[in-house]
């Protein structure tokens, strides 16, 4: 899917590399019921993939207690000005979605 | 996750995933442990039920929140070797919230945002050098985060 659905960012300072995402996905739990009490059936995200120059460095696995338009910040302690971060993640309905990013 | 622990998870959901076969693309999500309502059984099956506290687990949220859908929570674990991280809300209808494996290059350091039912303890869990630890942080909820 598209890139625009996340909001990503990677600043190195003093070795460390912060890197704060912000995804759009609605994160319903399944639990939840409109005005007619019909049920908002389950769509979350359920695993996040984190690459430092296509090498595996994190795996994420959520459940339906993250909130909506989840937010996440990590720090790398290997990544340089220039590498590239990226962050992919499937959600209970098969969707999927990546985004990356150079390190500054 | 171990490739054991994830095939004893596949096999024991199989059956559900064959009724329900979208699930079967997010396969390797360990379903038995987020979908479990019991605070003790996710524990155990995180492996983590003999835990050890530790004030080197500092979290970071608010006292009390206004708004239980949106408690962010910061996590910086000081353990040396941190390989991994689990938060749970024993109040919420299935506690587990998330787990970050950190396989490389990655401090142990984790910043979200998560939903909570109720006044509820946090409970974050540190997989550091094999062993776990774990710590809490009781928070106040105003108003219900989980619809």
């Amino acid at each position: 899917m598209m890139a625009k659905n996340m909001k990503m960012r990677a600043r190195f300072n003093d070795g460390i590399t912060t890197v704060k995402v912000l995804m759009h996905h609605p994160m319903e739990t399944g639990r939840r019921k409109t005005d007619d009490d019909v049920t908002i059936p389950a769509h979350f995200v359920q695993v996040v993939t984190v690459k430092l120059n296509d090498q595996v460095v994190m795996e994420s696995q959520w459940g339906t207690g993250i909130s909506k338009n989840p937010y996440l910040t990590f720090k790398l302690t290997n990544a340089k000005v220039g590498d590239t971060v990226s962050v992919a993640w499937e959600d209970n309905k098969g969707e999927q979605s990546e985004s990356s990013i150079a390190v500054t | 996750m171990h490739r054991r622990q994830f095939i004893k998870a596949l096999s024991s959901t199989l059956a559900a995933v064959w009724l329900a076969p979208k699930m079967a693309l997010a396969a390797i999500w360990n379903k038995p442990v987020f979908e479990t309502t019991q605070m003790t059984q996710a524990l155990k099956d995180l492996g983590a039920d003999l835990a050890i506290k530790s004030d080197k687990i500092q979290i970071k949220a608010p006292d009390r929140a206004e708004n239980g859908a949106i408690v962010q929570l910061e996590i910086d674990s000081s353990l040396a070797n941190t390989e991994s991280i689990a938060i749970l809300v024993e109040k919420n209808p299935t506690p587990l919230i998330a787990t970050y494996n950190l396989v490389e290059g990655v401090a142990g350091y984790v910043v979200t945002r998560i939903n909570m039912a109720d006044t509820s303890d946090i409970t974050v869990i540190v997989k550091a050098g094999g062993v776990f630890y774990k710590n809490t942080k009781n928070v106040v909820v105003l108003e219900s985060g989980c619809g």
